[in-house]
């Protein structure tokens, strides 16, 4: 009952602030509603298990993802786009798309319903302890993953650094 | 316990969302938050199965998607720095150097 609760809280917190994130005129103002969005998927981990991922996301998503993105709202002047028309054409496309992709979803959950809501769901236990689990998976089973990602965010920052030179 | 049906409801509308956001949006900043907004759907959809099937596997793969995420803000972000040094605009449709 409480889980239910919980989740369905934080599912229209995540809702709403995706809506705002996209709608809201002021960049600041999207980034704030971006990082509630993070946050309510963060309880949304919470609630599926993954304790692990939970504390990652709000760490690396919300700690650092959305600092990262006010930095750059400092470092970029908004004054000139803040007056200016938000959104363009093509909102055409966009009802298309949003149509197709619903569609898409509905058809399969109701192709799927049967097998999706009787399949039993696997007991809460076996996800435990959680961030021992993910550690022996990640450095047996996904070893070499981890290093190509390793290897993604070094040059993901040289790439940055490079990219913000004054002069290349 | 929720159905994870839900979940996946759930997982589209946010996906629906940062769709309309990266299609509408003129400011190239709310475009990459947008995409952020699309990889966090895919992370609440591994982490929905990962629960059903009662498996870690999902949860190391939302890592990977989470590295993927910062290495992909990280680049975007500094790309459009040097952009607005050159042409002091933050709009997607006035970039338009490689286009005749």
């Amino acid at each position: 009952m409480l889980d239910s609760v919980v989740f369905y809280i934080f599912a229209a917190l995540a809702v709403i602030s995706g809506i705002l994130v996209v709608t809201r005129r002021n960049v600041v103002h999207s980034a704030i509603f971006l990082a509630t969005a993070l946050l309510s998927t963060a309880g949304i981990f919470l609630s599926l298990h993954a304790e692990f991922l939970f504390i990652v996301q709000i760490i690396v998503y919300t700690g650092g993802i959305t600092v990262l993105y006010v930095f750059v709202i400092m470092l970029v002047n908004l004054d000139v786009a803040l007056h200016q028309v938000q959104f363009n054409r093509q909102w055409l496309v966009a009802l298309l798309l949003s149509i197709v992709l619903g569609a898409q979803v509905a058809a399969a959950l109701a192709l799927s319903r049967g097998s999706l809501y009787s399949m039993p769901v696997a007991p809460a236990t076996q996800l435990e302890p959680n961030t021992e689990q993910v550690a022996w998976s990640l450095f047996h089973t996904y070893m070499l993953p981890f290093e190509v990602a390793s290897v993604l965010l070094l040059v993901a920052m040289i790439g940055a650094v490079v990219m913000s030179k004054k002069r290349v | 316990m929720v159905p994870i049906g839900h979940y996946l409801f759930l997982s589209a509308a946010l996906l629906g969302i940062g769709i309309v956001g990266v299609v509408t949006r003129r400011n190239v900043i709310i475009i990459l938050m947008s995409v952020e907004l699309i990889l966090n759907a895919v992370n609440i959809n591994l982490v929905a199965f990962s629960r059903l099937v009662g498996s870690v596997e999902g949860h190391i793969f939302a890592i990977f998607i989470i590295t993927d995420a910062a290495a992909e803000a990280a680049v975007g972000l500094g790309i459009i720095i040097a952009f607005f040094r050159n042409r002091e605009t933050v709009l997607g449709d006035e970039m338009d150097i490689l286009k005749w």
